[in-house]
């Protein structure tokens, strides 16, 4: 029997709203025969799936293939593809399911936790107070903060993370999904979709602050 | 785990786990009390939820390169094939 846990369901941003409503009308004029609408859901989401096929095989050219895969079982799909389910979380599933049967490489189901507190431990005292405090760094314009070139470092280091805190951090924080919808794309739990992103977004964060702080 | 269970204010060290749940939602309203009673007295750990904020914000800002022409021109092969298959 299924426990279903008690849990806070996330709220849907608006940019999924937004997404889901054209997605749609792109949708109806693709099975109209309209090639431009497939050229406006390609404009739309590649981008996405790049990145996320580039975190599970090793060369570019390959998560090319892979995205090119799915885009072809998207077409041949369409038909029995429910309109209730989103668009975007569906085609993200065809192209996690493709990238891992390539089998380029192996994704074992290791290191989720990846142990260990994210915040260096010697920055705490023993009663587990700050001892070093987080360096001040936050502007009210994250325009000025961007400003400064920040933004390769920032992509460096989410290229950096871990590939499969990459893949939550990256479908959350870059691509705007859910976290619903982040964990039935990688078909993880609701609490290893948390920990994966704590773990990244914690990184991060650390690394801006080593960027930033102290100035 | 200590943290979900004991009744005592939380520290710094055990805020800085929870962080993500709590702007997740993920924490029960007993955690969240606590959480928010630490944050209350803690500027340091407020600071630090602060730079969690911001880190989602300028995450968000990161945007990657455009199509390549070579790949749109691949797709539209692929959409044109689809369309003769689904035509026989």
């Amino acid at each position: 029997m299924w426990l279903i846990p008690a849990i806070v369901l996330p709220r849907r941003g608006r940019r999924e709203r937004v997404h889901g409503d054209e997605d749609g009308e792109l949708l109806a004029r693709l099975r109209a025969g309209d090639e431009r609408a497939f050229t406006a859901l390609v404009a739309r989401h590649n981008a996405s799936m790049m990145r996320l096929a580039c975190s599970f095989v090793s060369s570019r050219a390959v998560a090319e293939e892979v995205v090119q895969d799915t885009w072809l079982g998207v077409l041949r799909g369409l038909d029995g593809f429910a309109e209730r389910a989103a668009f975007r979380t569906w085609l993200l599933r065809i192209l996690v399911n493709r990238a891992r049967s390539t089998g380029v490489r192996e994704r074992r189901s290791v290191a989720i936790g990846d142990a260990g507190p994210v915040v260096d431990q010697a920055r705490f005292d023993s009663s587990g107070a700050w001892m070093s405090p987080p360096e001040h760094w936050v502007e009210d314009s994250d325009d000025r903060l961007l400003a400064q070139g920040l933004t390769t470092e920032l992509h460096a280091a989410l290229e950096g993370l871990p590939a499969r805190q990459r893949e939550v951090v990256m479908l959350r924080d870059v691509d705007g999904l859910s976290g619903l919808e982040v964990c039935e794309v990688l078909e993880i739990s609701e609490a290893n979709q948390r920990v994966l992103l704590h773990r990244g977004r914690s990184h991060l964060r650390q690394v801006l602050e080593d960027e930033l702080g102290g100035v | 785990m200590s943290v979900f269970f004991s009744r005592d204010p939380l520290v710094c060290q055990e805020v800085v786990e929870l962080v993500t749940d709590y702007l997740e939602g993920a924490l029960s309203r007993s955690q969240r009390r606590r959480l928010e009673a630490h944050l209350a007295g803690c500027e340091h750990c407020t600071e630090y939820l602060e730079q969690m904020r911001a880190t989602i914000r300028l995450t968000g800002r990161l945007r990657v390169e455009d199509l390549t022409a070579e790949m749109q021109q691949e797709l539209t092969a692929i959409y044109r094939r689809w369309r003769a298959e689904e035509e026989q």
